[in-house]
């Protein structure tokens, strides 16, 4: 069992309320997931080519300093925006330099995402406890997805937590697990030189999807070509820069509800994350059906 | 903590009363004959409200429910203003149980009596192992509805989703719109005058005017899977 949220504004004037709406939905879903949490947050799209969200063991580092020292090794400026145990580096800089850079000091670090408007913060621990030491509820942006995890298929770790991001602004969450994900990681691997990261059944879903868009399908695509390619339980919801969606297996085990009104597009595993949400009581409220696609864009 | 309404209604406000000091109120009446009316506020989608009520009692629920509600019901006429979640209505033993809006998947499963009626859409493997309640829903319902019932009815208004009945038993399935597909062992049957009888007493007791039975098929099971078979002593 975990828990899904997620929140896609329609209207741009509620994006200053994106965090103080959408944090107490993640934490509403904390006994559905109470061993990790995570959220990705679209917000803030950087002049900068890339923002590298970092998860680092490193604690009281001086960032400028170290930013610094990529300037030196990268010829690009690099700006930091520490926020707990995670890092958010703004750069023009190629990600893996920075990457390498970053390793140099904390080779523990793990890059949770990159793009330009996405930050990924994820950790082991109560949902409640996660939301109030990345100060989500205060983050402004355009839409998130928040995931609670009780881990079912492998370990509790930062890495094996949720959301997981295997392209540019890219992210998925999953409730269920997948049966073919050992057989459909070695395709990726042998026939589309895909790398992973993790034993997670979920980075397989995530790196079939973002493969799937490197070849060229929309989100909306990719995920339907899933139903035919993914065999097990889940119910996914993925976002990108321009985008949020969600999707049932054909069996519908896990459970959905969506909400929409004309300013926002809500996602929760059960209906009481959406129930603090303003004008839900006029809200068409629904469950997905099975093995359909559901999908807006920013328009 | 209840307070009495003017139009004499009890209220239970969920802002105020943890669930279990909810049910708690509602159970209180267990075992009288007290037809009392109670109003059920701020519900946002709580879990197991308005479970093991064995009283003929009144219960609104005013707004969304989670899953199990009403669960285990005996006597009591519970109306949901709005969606429930999973397993409404779930070993319902007698009495009512009404949605307003939507129900998620295994609405009503196990319920050995008692009538359910959903106004809207009903998910996934509606009636699931019924043994004896009737359930109407006005829309559609998900697949594998009906999946082992025992007995029992469910009239479906609109259209239902694959393997309807899948695996059934003694229990009916009334379809109005269209069958996507039916379940092992689930065939179409003809209707009887005492069919006829059945689903006007169900369509009347669930506010359906205007509809005629003469509008719906019977399924129901072929008794195919009741015995074991010699001839397939071979697959094991």
């Amino acid at each position: 069992m975990c828990g899904i949220v997620g929140l896609f504004l329609k209207n741009d004037q509620l994006q200053r309320d994106l965090g103080a709406m959408f944090a107490p939905m993640l934490i509403e879903m904390s006994d559905r997931g109470p061993d990790s949490a995570g959220i990705a947050i679209y917000r803030d799209s950087s002049h900068d080519a890339n923002k590298i969200t970092v998860a680092t063991t490193l604690k009281d580092v001086d960032w400028d300093e170290i930013c610094d020292q990529m300037y030196r090794s990268t010829g690009h400026q690099v700006r930091s925006m520490p926020n707990s145990s995670h890092v958010v580096l703004m750069t023009d800089a190629c990600p893996d330099a920075i990457a390498d850079c970053v390793a140099e000091h904390d080779p523990n670090a793990q890059v949770m995402s990159v793009g330009r408007m996405m930050e990924i913060y994820k950790e082991v621990g109560a949902p409640a406890e996660i939301v109030e030491r990345f100060g989500i509820a205060h983050m402004k942006g355009s839409h998130a997805i928040g995931h609670t995890r009780m881990a079912t298929e492998s370990a509790v770790t930062t890495a094996g937590s949720h959301p997981f991001s295997t392209g540019r602004d890219m992210c998925l969450v999953h409730n269920g697990s997948l049966s073919n994900h050992n057989r459909l990681r070695d395709k990726l691997i042998r026939h589309c030189g895909v790398r992973f990261r993790t034993e997670n059944d979920t980075e397989v879903a995530a790196n079939y999807l973002s493969h799937s868009m490197h070849e060229g399908y929309s989100l909306h695509d990719a995920l339907e070509n899933s139903i035919a390619d993914l065999d097990g339980f889940y119910t996914f919801v993925a976002g990108t820069s321009y985008g949020f969606a969600a999707l049932r297996d054909p069996i519908a085990c896990k459970p959905a509800v969506l909400a929409e009104t004309e300013d926002y597009v809500a996602f929760g595993s059960e209906y009481r994350a959406l129930a603090g949400l303003p004008d839900i009581e006029a809200a068409r409220v629904w469950e997905p059906d099975p093995a359909v696609v559901y999908s807006w864009k920013i328009q | 903590m209840t307070t009495a309404a003017g139009d004499n209604a009890r209220i239970v406000d969920l802002a105020k009363l943890s669930r279990r000091e909810a049910n708690t109120v509602l159970q209180s009446y267990n075992g009288t004959s007290n037809s009392t009316l109670i109003r059920v506020l701020n519900p946002a989608g709580t879990h197991a409200l308005a479970c093991g009520l064995d009283a003929p009692l009144a219960v609104e629920i005013d707004g969304h429910t989670g899953y199990y509600c009403a669960g285990m019901n005996k006597h009591a006429n519970v109306a949901v203003l709005g969606n429930a979640g999973q397993g409404v209505a779930e070993n319902m033993m007698s009495g009512r149980v009404h949605v307003h809006g939507n129900v998620s998947q295994s609405a009503a499963a196990t319920a050995h009596g008692g009538l359910l009626v959903v106004e809207g859409n009903a998910a996934a493997r509606c009636g699931i192992s019924l043994k004896g309640a009737d359930i109407v829903v006005k829309g559609n319902v998900g697949h594998m509805s009906m999946f082992m019932a025992q007995a029992g009815c469910l009239v479906i208004l609109g259209d239902a989703d694959e393997a309807l009945g899948d695996s059934i038993y003694e229990a009916a399935i009334y379809v109005r719109g269209r069958v996507k597909s039916l379940g092992a062992d689930c065939v179409e049957k003809e209707i009887a005058d005492r069919h006829c009888d059945q689903l006007a007493s169900l369509l009347e007791a669930s506010g359906c005017s205007g509809i005629d039975a003469s509008e719906f098929r019977r399924f129901g099971s072929a008794r195919e899977l009741y015995n074991f078979k010699q001839e397939n002593i071979g697959v094991y």
